[in-house]
């Protein structure tokens, strides 16, 4: 089983490398035009952002919508870091990520109490909140934005990031503390009378989405030269959420995956910009009817094959004794 | 081994459990049976630390309990099976196992307990990789308190284990928490089912809304004309 396992990694780690050099490669010769380059940053960055919002509301059964709340915390304390304060882009990355995770924390201590759609409504006040407390808050700016920031985010920060942030999770997830989480999701009665703290890893996992959440806003402004507080509203957390549900809660492959189709349909679309949004919504509803359940339901797609065996060898082992 | 001493417990401005006292002494069954809402799940929900009583103590092997947290009770050795049994749907048998092995560190013994568990439900076994959710009530219900017992008990608190079940089913259930007892565990047993539940109880006491009508040993209270009007049809 290790190495099937060392071995599977090997090819993820190949694979990976392939498609970066690839990527970049058809990037410096020019292959890929200024308009895909965007919307592969962008999807790097759906990425992140569902990835991180399917920890906690998919696997840790928090349901939140306030997500791009968090996103902009990091866009903008990153920005500030290095405009402002002259920071190197690595340590602005860090800092926006370590702020909106401190805000995780301190908003997700008393409103990871509530439940279901209570839970839902106070986090949608919290990234209200976020957003009007930017809009009115002159050294960034205000309602006209945040301008100048240089763009250091490319293919290759993308790349590393959204590398890092799955494989983070996904390790996190693969440890007890998953079959925790999950077990919250669950049943959180049941989970208590196990012993789970469940408040602990409530907030754990509101945390740590935070974190990546922040990572992948500042990605973001140091794309984009210039962030404004109405970038990060509603819609934005809708938007990550979408991916979430479409790529299946529980599923991290199926959020990477979400987060790229749904990348991909959007520059598609970009031909019809007129009605974009509504050939958008109906492909949704679309997929919605006939998948109800995400593109992956809560399953991955690189261990699938390999969770079969392991079941099997279970039931073999069983039989045998 | 298990003693409640006074008991209140609110919901808000309901006043629940109405002082209660009751006392376990270790190795035996005992048994707290009432109609709905008498609150013999409040009274196993304030043991686990789900709730906090009002007023009065918990003694738990002498040592006042009632401040401690859930996971600390159930490290323990204090295990609620819940009510409605409450498995994880979504995980396999074998997983809903491990998450009932989750405050405990050696993997030996876990490897062991879930032999044991396995041996005395054969059923599971068979079910090892399974969704427990697409499982029959009175495997969930094995499952439950297989999972009880992954938790490496002392004293297991039983809310009403024949819920919902056949009454093939339930005697099944029965004879396996006398054997559970058997290997040493405590138990104290919630139940709607006066009938069941006295004939394996070693002592019994009667809720009714919140207050401890009766008491005495269970062979005692099954023979009791109140009782048999009130719980046990006649």
């Amino acid at each position: 089983m290790k190495r099937l396992l060392t071995r599977q990694n090997m090819i993820i780690t190949a694979a990976l490398l392939v498609v970066y050099i690839i990527v970049q490669v058809l990037l410096s010769t020019g292959i890929i035009s200024a308009f895909y380059e965007t919307n592969l940053i962008l999807g790097g960055i759906g990425i992140i952002m569902a990835v991180s919002l399917n920890l906690i509301t998919g696997f840790a059964g928090q349901f939140t919508l306030g997500h791009a709340g968090f996103m902009a915390i990091g866009a903008y304390f990153s920005a500030v870091m290095t405009v402002k304060w002259g920071m190197p882009f690595i340590l602005s990355l860090l800092g926006g990520a370590c702020l909106a995770a401190v805000m995780g924390f301190l908003i997700g201590l008393p409103t990871l109490r509530l439940k279901g759609d209570y839970l839902a409504i106070a986090t949608l006040g919290m990234g209200e909140v976020i957003r009007v407390v930017l809009l009115n808050t002159k050294y960034v700016g205000g309602a006209a934005g945040l301008f100048g920031i240089p763009r250091i985010t490319n293919w290759t920060w993308i790349f590393v990031c959204s590398v890092v942030t799955v494989l983070c999770i996904r390790n996190l997830l693969w440890s007890s503390y998953g079959r925790a989480c999950i077990s919250v999701r669950e049943d959180e009665v049941a989970a208590e009378i196990m012993g789970v703290d469940i408040t602990h890893y409530k907030v754990l996992a509101f945390v740590v989405g935070a974190f990546f959440a922040g990572l992948g806003g500042a990605l973001y402004s140091h794309y984009y030269y210039f962030i404004q507080p109405g970038g990060f509203g509603f819609m934005k957390s809708i938007e990550y959420l979408v991916m979430v549900v479409l790529g299946g809660m529980g599923s991290i492959t199926g959020s990477v995956m979400a987060a790229i189709v749904l990348t991909v349909i959007n520059v598609f679309l970009q031909q019809y910009s007129a009605i974009r949004m509504i050939l958008y919504a109906l492909l949704l509803i679309i997929i919605m009817i006939f998948r109800p359940e995400g593109l992956m339901g809560s399953k991955e797609f690189s261990t699938a094959m390999f969770r079969r065996f392991e079941r099997r060898d279970d039931r073999g082992s069983a039989g045998g004794q | 081994m298990l003693e409640i001493k006074d008991m209140h417990v609110y919901y808000g401005a309901i006043h629940a459990i109405k002082g209660i006292s009751l006392t376990v002494p270790e190795g035996k069954i005992v048994t707290l049976i009432g109609a709905n809402g008498a609150g013999k799940s409040t009274t196993l929900k304030t043991i686990s630390g789900l709730l906090r009583p009002k007023e009065g103590d918990i003694l738990y092997n002498g040592e006042s309990i009632t401040h401690w947290s859930t996971r600390k009770i159930v490290e323990k050795g204090l295990v609620q099976v819940p009510e409605g049994r409450r498995i994880f749907a979504d995980m396999s048998v074998k997983e809903n196992l491990e998450m009932g092995a989750f405050l405990q560190k050696d993997k030996a013994w876990i490897k062991a307990t879930e032999a044991k568990v396995f041996e005395k439900f054969p059923r599971l076994k068979e079910r090892i990789g399974q969704l427990s959710g697409t499982m029959s009530g009175g495997e969930q219900q094995m499952l439950a308190i297989g999972r009880g017992m992954m938790a490496n008990p002392k004293m297991l608190l039983l809310d009403e284990p024949s819920m919902g079940l056949a009454p093939l089913l339930v005697k099944e259930i029965f004879s396996i928490i006398r054997e559970v007892n058997q290997s040493g565990i405590t138990i104290l047993l919630v139940e709607q089912n006066a009938n069941m539940a006295l004939s394996i109880a070693d002592y019994a006491y009667v809720l009714e809304t919140g207050k401890i009508t009766l008491e005495g040993p269970a062979q005692e209270l099954a023979a009791s004309e109140e009782v048999r009007k009130a719980y046990l049809g006649g």
